[in-house]
């Protein structure tokens, strides 16, 4: 079985809008900051009343890991991880797809897609966007 | 002269260590013990005289199990450090902290594990239950479901980054494993005994993580060391010389993660070991210029460098000239992990190191270093870590 994530009162926004094939930023509604991973309060201002955005999806490369060893199922080697830069100011780790490893580069823009495994799993992933950064 | 409460008041007066292997055949409790033992006959301490005990939040062995198998009697102190290998050098602050107190006399110290023939560390969090997850489960979560399962996994998305921030290559990385490898091709009690590397043997190692090669992580090991702690006062009348503690802290930083600390603004450096640093060469006095060796946590290679320039032995992003033309081996201007380190004498989470900074103090090292005043030692890198300061009385 796909490993799962590791839904929490605290996350469970975010796996939900990814089962709904959207990819949210926890945002504080008092002092508007936005913040990954989400946490129970904001870490600026302290307030519990946080809500999300939905992010634009599009971003860049951040810096990226290419996994060869040890081949651990089901995952397909090499496996190229990436952590994404998004535009909002977030950064988050993801898998890239359609990218060949030798190819991979800090500053690539990408952009979200989203990919359904076991039949219930719902992951977000990211692909090479075109044009510049 | 000591700039806080605990600082110079404690001393390591013993070390022990079993044999470093890939399968110990025993328990891991029979590591302990015998680890534990080993370090009081060191010291010249009987069992009966230990009433503190610490290790690792991570230890399978529990102070009060050990305690008895030991033939000790009663307890006054026991602690555990939370956050893999970072706890290495917390664990003697908390003795040393605790003797200073007057809270505990005789504090030991230990790691104990057979971390290669039962539970191996480099499959990472495959096994991760995440149907009611912990705050913690929860924190691998975000990694695991894209394949970033493993401990080199999670240093290599820094590491890349650190290769780009600075214009370093995976050469640079190649030369922390060059010199931990001929320090354990010297000593007897390393695995790698008698089996040094080139850089070419680095290059051509295979990809585990890229930018992380094969020779770019530390091995698996089963073993066991501890160490004795006691004030100066009774140090004095004990069998070896004191390997003083002239400082030790803990430090975790801005946006601390557990292996992942990847929503800094930097994340090539390690803002927690530059706290570390800060605290040291406070409480000391002291300098990078005043180690003649260090033991610098070798999990993986690419922290090494990001360490070099934390405590200021070189500037941010310099580390890879500092190394250039042997500076970290021995007969260069600061030897690093004169053991062989965690990359060739085995992965005992970091106490390996600190026993070998005791013989560096000591004057016993088989790569000893003359003269030795003091001797930084540090803690597992990319969690909240720590550090000591070890002196000659």
């Amino acid at each position: 079985m796909h490993p799962r994530p590791g839904i929490t009162h605290d996350n469970r926004f975010f796996w939900d809008g990814v089962a709904a094939r959207k990819l949210l930023i926890q945002r504080c509604t008092a002092c508007h900051r936005l913040q990954h991973p989400p946490a129970p309060a904001c870490l600026a201002c302290h307030s519990f009343a946080l809500d999300a955005i939905e992010a634009s999806g599009r971003g860049h490369v951040h810096s990226f890991a290419i996994a060869h060893h040890p081949p651990i199922p089901p995952f397909a080697y090499p496996n190229v991880i990436v952590l994404v830069d998004l535009e909002e100011g977030t950064r988050i780790v993801s898998r890239l797809a359609g990218v060949e490893p030798e190819e991979v580069e800090i500053g690539m823009p990408v952009a979200v897609d989203f990919e359904t495994l076991d039949g219930d799993l719902t992951l977000h992933l990211f692909r090479r966007a075109g044009g510049p950064r | 002269m000591s700039r806080s409460g605990f600082a110079s008041r404690a001393a390591i007066v013993g070390i022990g260590q079993t044999e470093f292997s890939k399968d110990s055949r025993r328990s891991e409790l029979r590591l302990a013990v015998e680890a534990v033992l080993s370090a009081l006959a060191d010291a010249g301490l009987d069992p009966r005289d230990v009433d503190g005990m610490c290790t690792f939040a991570m230890d399978n062995n529990p102070e009060i199990e050990v305690q008895r198998a030991i033939g000790g009697g009663e307890l006054r102190f026991f602690s555990r450090v939370h956050f893999g290998g970072g706890a290495a050098c917390a664990t003697v602050m908390q003795a040393a902290l605790a003797v200073a107190a007057g809270v505990a006399d005789v504090v030991v110290c230990y790691r104990a594990m057979n971390e290669r023939s039962v539970q191996r560390f480099g499959i990472g969090v495959q096994q991760l239950r995440l149907a009611q997850p912990t705050t913690e489960s929860a924190h691998f979560g975000w990694y695991a479901p894209f394949g970033l399962l493993t401990p080199a996994g999670w240093v290599a998305m820094q590491a890349q980054r650190y290769l780009h921030d600075y214009g370093a290559t995976t050469e640079d990385f190649g030369r922390v494993s060059v010199a931990c490898r001929r320090h354990a091709a010297t000593n007897p009690a390393a695995w790698f005994y008698g089996r040094p590397i080139t850089l070419e043997d680095h290059q051509a190692s295979r990809w585990i993580v890229r930018p992380l090669r094969l020779l770019d992580c530390c091995q698996e090991s089963d073993g066991a060391v501890a160490v004795v702690v006691t004030s100066l006062e009774r140090a004095r009348d004990l069998r070896q010389p004191s390997a003083v503690i002239r400082a030790a802290a803990q430090g975790a930083s801005d946006d601390q993660q557990m292996m992942t600390s990847y929503y800094r603004s930097g994340i090539g450096d390690l803002p927690e070991m530059a706290l570390v640093a800060r605290q040291l060469y406070e409480q000391s006095g002291l300098g990078a210029k005043d180690f003649e060796t260090a033991v610098i946590y070798d999990h993986f290679t690419p922290f090494v460098l990001a360490q070099l320039e934390a405590f200021g032995f070189c500037g941010r992003g310099e580390a890879k000239d500092f190394m250039r033309g042997g500076n970290i081996e021995l007969g260069g201007a600061l030897p690093i992990n004169t053991h062989g380190g965690q990359l060739g004498e085995a992965y005992i989470h970091g106490m390996n190191g600190v026993a070998e900074a005791v013989r560096q103090v000591r004057g016993t090292a088989v790569n000893q270093i003359d003269p030795v005043n003091h001797v930084l030692v540090t803690a597992g890198t990319g969690v909240p870590t720590s550090a000591l300061i070890l002196g000659r009385a």
